[in-house]
């Protein structure tokens, strides 16, 4: 076993801590207060190489490996869950599905420009009606005359409406397969695809989402797609495979979802830790009462451990193992963490705990999306008792 | 344009610094180290020249092995190639040993401008860049917050009291950077794995042929004394308060 980061992960985590403490601490209490997306810091994001991290030099990314880029995502959580959540999507969701399914092609024309953070692209996989049970979806394409007309909407898309936003994958119905019933709904009987619909384009409008209660300066959407026409070339991958692209691009997603939990959960209990030191009553710093030294003692414990379990489900997924299972137990585990962190972090900072003032009020409110985006909490069950065997009975 | 940045890796500044026991120096154990600020503005303006100009920038750093993490990261932040000079022989150098090493490796380069930082953050001498100057018997531009490149020399400016001075030389020229300088960038994540692959040359003292005894010895690190607590005037009388202070001031304090 070896637990050393390379030297180039080392050196990457302490730029972005500095980037993040220098250039998103001083601006992330404002911009969650105004609700506000920030072009301009994500400009700075992209220059620093933050989207295509683990996309090879030849299209434009870091080349880095994977855990590169959720060491890049703990470390901006660790300051901020916003822009954490810009990046993480950015790259996870955005960037992924483009560099994993697309052709050469598709490819030279969209990833240069998105690892440039020139443009945004998004994942439209989420409507109002199909949530945990994507399978659900409604948005239909159909091929006409050499062109996919796409109709339908979508909800919650993150990276879809700014200024910047430029491409979104939207996962819609192409056909129908079969009439096979899965588990949780009528997944398999559908043909799903995946298909990528430039903003911009004539009957794709999009609405931004706003009174947020979490992640308030990451750009949340709503999408509609009304006789969209976008060329047959524009299919991503192979026609019937967006529900396996899907659920590998969400396999993905977690590891950077677990990685805002560990970040979150590490800057929450940096800032408990140095305001128990700082914070006197009956004559003495608070953290050396034991209820607080216990709480801050459980904190480190968990946050150790589930940087351990999140690295090791990156290790799999970088030595090109099966990481499916692990990164689930990541993601519900990271996030619980930061729950309970945040949770006791904010409880620690008494009554000023809950002013706008003391930071640890925005961790308190953006962790809780990590329990509910990318599969809730109870879905990542679903999916670790499914890999464990509860369900293989004879 | 053959451009080169001196650096020194130095404890971060926010790192707790102790003593050790016998006062032989710090207790390195637990520090983070990093590039020293000052130098940070020596390679923003090398890079920004060579974006400019062309050519290429040279890092060239007299430091233990952990040093070379700093010359990766001025080399993840653009420039193309560095020089470590490392060996133990350097654990006591003085300002007059490291300023003779670096002039000696630097010999050895094509070199039209030189910058270094105005002075190191941990022991403060401020006095490598001239006498680096001075080893290379080239002009000494110092504490300087603006460079103008002209072709074959530079203009700067150099703060004094009140006023500024606008210096003008011809190159080659050593450049000691103060801030105000620029505004150093970070290290894209291209920039790091860029960095993996350019080459540094490894050179112990005999390599580069220069003596390694030191003119000043470090005869003892003592921490700061602490500090005793201050005093509170009280009462209610503005004039009265102010008499007190000034009673004490010139007194106790012996400030006035
Ligand atoms: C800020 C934000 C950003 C987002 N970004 C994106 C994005 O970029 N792209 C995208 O496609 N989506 C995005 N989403 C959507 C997100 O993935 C969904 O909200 C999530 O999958 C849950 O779906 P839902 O909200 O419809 O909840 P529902 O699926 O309706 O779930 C409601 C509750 O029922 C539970 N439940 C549902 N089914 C089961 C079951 N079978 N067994 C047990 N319990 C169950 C859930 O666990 C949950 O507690 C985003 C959401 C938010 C809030
Ligand atoms: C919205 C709001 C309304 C309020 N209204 C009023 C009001 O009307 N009138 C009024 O007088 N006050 C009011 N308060 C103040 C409130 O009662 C205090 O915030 C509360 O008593 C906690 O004190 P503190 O915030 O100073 O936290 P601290 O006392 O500093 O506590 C910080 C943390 O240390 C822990 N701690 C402290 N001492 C010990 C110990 N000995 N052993 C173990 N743990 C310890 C605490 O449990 C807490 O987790 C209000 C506060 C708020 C936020």
């Amino acid at each position: 076993m070896d637990f050393w980061l390379k030297d180039e992960q080392k050196m990457l985590r302490y730029n972005i801590r500095e980037f993040a403490e220098q250039e998103i601490a001083p601006v992330a209490m404002e911009l969650d207060e105004k609700e506000e997306f920030s072009c301009d810091l994500t400009r700075k994001m992209a220059k620093l190489g933050l989207f295509g991290i683990y996309v090879p030099a030849e299209f434009g990314g870091a080349g880095m490996d994977y855990l590169s880029y959720i060491i890049a995502v703990e470390e901006i959580c660790r300051i901020d869950g916003s822009h954490g959540a810009t990046v993480a999507a950015g790259n996870s969701l955005g960037i992924g599905p483009i560099y994993y399914y697309g052709s050469k092609k598709q490819k030279n024309e969209w990833l240069p420009r998105l690892c440039a953070g020139e443009i945004l692209a998004s994942f439209g996989l989420t409507e109002p009606n199909a949530g945990s049970d994507a399978g659900a979806s409604k948005t239909n394409a159909r091929l006409e005359n050499g062109q996919w007309v796409v109709n339908g909407s979508k909800i919650f898309i993150t990276n879809s409406t700014s200024k910047m936003a430029g491409i979104c994958t939207v996962q819609a119905i192409t056909g129908t397969k079969g009439q096979k019933v899965g588990p949780y709904g009528s997944i398999e009987t559908k043909e799903v695809s995946c298909i990528l619909v430039p903003n911009g384009t004539p009957g794709f409008t999009t609405k931004k989402m706003t009174k947020k209660m979490m992640w308030r300066s990451s750009d949340t959407g709503e999408l509609y797609f009304d006789d969209c026409r976008v060329p047959e070339e524009n299919l991503l991958g192979k026609r019937g495979e967006g529900f396996h692209q899907m659920l590998q691009t969400l396999d993905n997603g977690r590891l950077a979802i677990a990685a805002m939990g560990l970040g979150g959960a590490q800057g929450a209990y940096e800032l408990a830790m140095k305001y128990a030191k700082a914070r006197k009553q009956f004559g003495k710093p608070i953290s050396t009462f034991q209820i607080n030294a216990f709480k801050l003692a459980d904190m480190a414990t968990e946050i150790e451990a589930a940087r351990n379990l999140l690295y090791k489900a990156c290790y799999l997924k970088d030595q090109g193992k099966p990481f499916g299972k692990e990164a689930a137990m990541a993601k519900l585990y990271c996030s619980e963490v930061m729950g309970r962190v945040t949770n006791e972090a904010l409880q620690i900072h008494g009554g000023y705990g809950l002013m706008k003032e003391y930071n640890i009020e925005r961790f308190y409110r953006d962790y809780k999306l990590l329990t509910i985006g990318e599969g809730t909490s109870e879905v990542q069950r679903i999916v670790i008792s499914r890999r464990i065997g509860c369900f293989e009975t004879d | 344009m053959n451009i080169i940045a001196c650096v020194k890796q130095v404890p971060d500044t926010e790192a707790q610094i102790k003593v050790k026991a016998d006062g032989s120096g710090i207790e390195e154990g637990q520090i983070k180290w990093v590039m020293n600020p000052y130098d940070e503005f020596g390679v923003e303006e090398a890079l920004k020249l060579k974006e400019k100009n062309g050519g290429d920038v040279t890092i060239v750093c007299v430091g233990p092995a952990r040093a070379m993490e700093t010359i990766r990261t001025a080399l993840a932040m653009g420039a193309d190639k560095g020089v470590h000079i490392c060996d133990p022989a350097f654990d006591n150098a003085d300002a007059f040993v490291v300023a003779n090493a670096l002039a000696a490796a630097i010999k050895a380069l094509p070199h039209d401008i030189i910058f270094c930082g105005q002075r190191a953050i941990d022991d403060d001498s401020g006095q490598v860049g001239a006498m680096l100057a001075e080893a290379l018997n080239l002009p000494q531009l110092t504490l300087v917050t603006k460079l103008e490149f002209a072709g074959s020399s530079v203009k700067v400016i150099r703060p004094i009291e009140g006023a500024q001075l606008s210096i003008e030389t011809a190159l080659p020229a050593v450049v000691t950077c103060q801030k105000g300088l620029n505004e150093p960038r970070y290290a894209s994540l291209p920039g790091i794995m860029k960095a993996k692959k350019k080459p540094v040359d490894v050179k112990n003292a005999a390599a580069i042929g220069v003596a390694t005894d030191a003119k000043a010895r470090v005869a003892k690190t003592v921490p700061p004394p602490a500090r005793p607590p201050g005093k509170i005037i009280c009462g209610d009388e503005p004039a009265q308060k102010a008499a007190e202070l000034g009673k004490l001031l010139r007194e106790e304090a012996k400030a006035i």
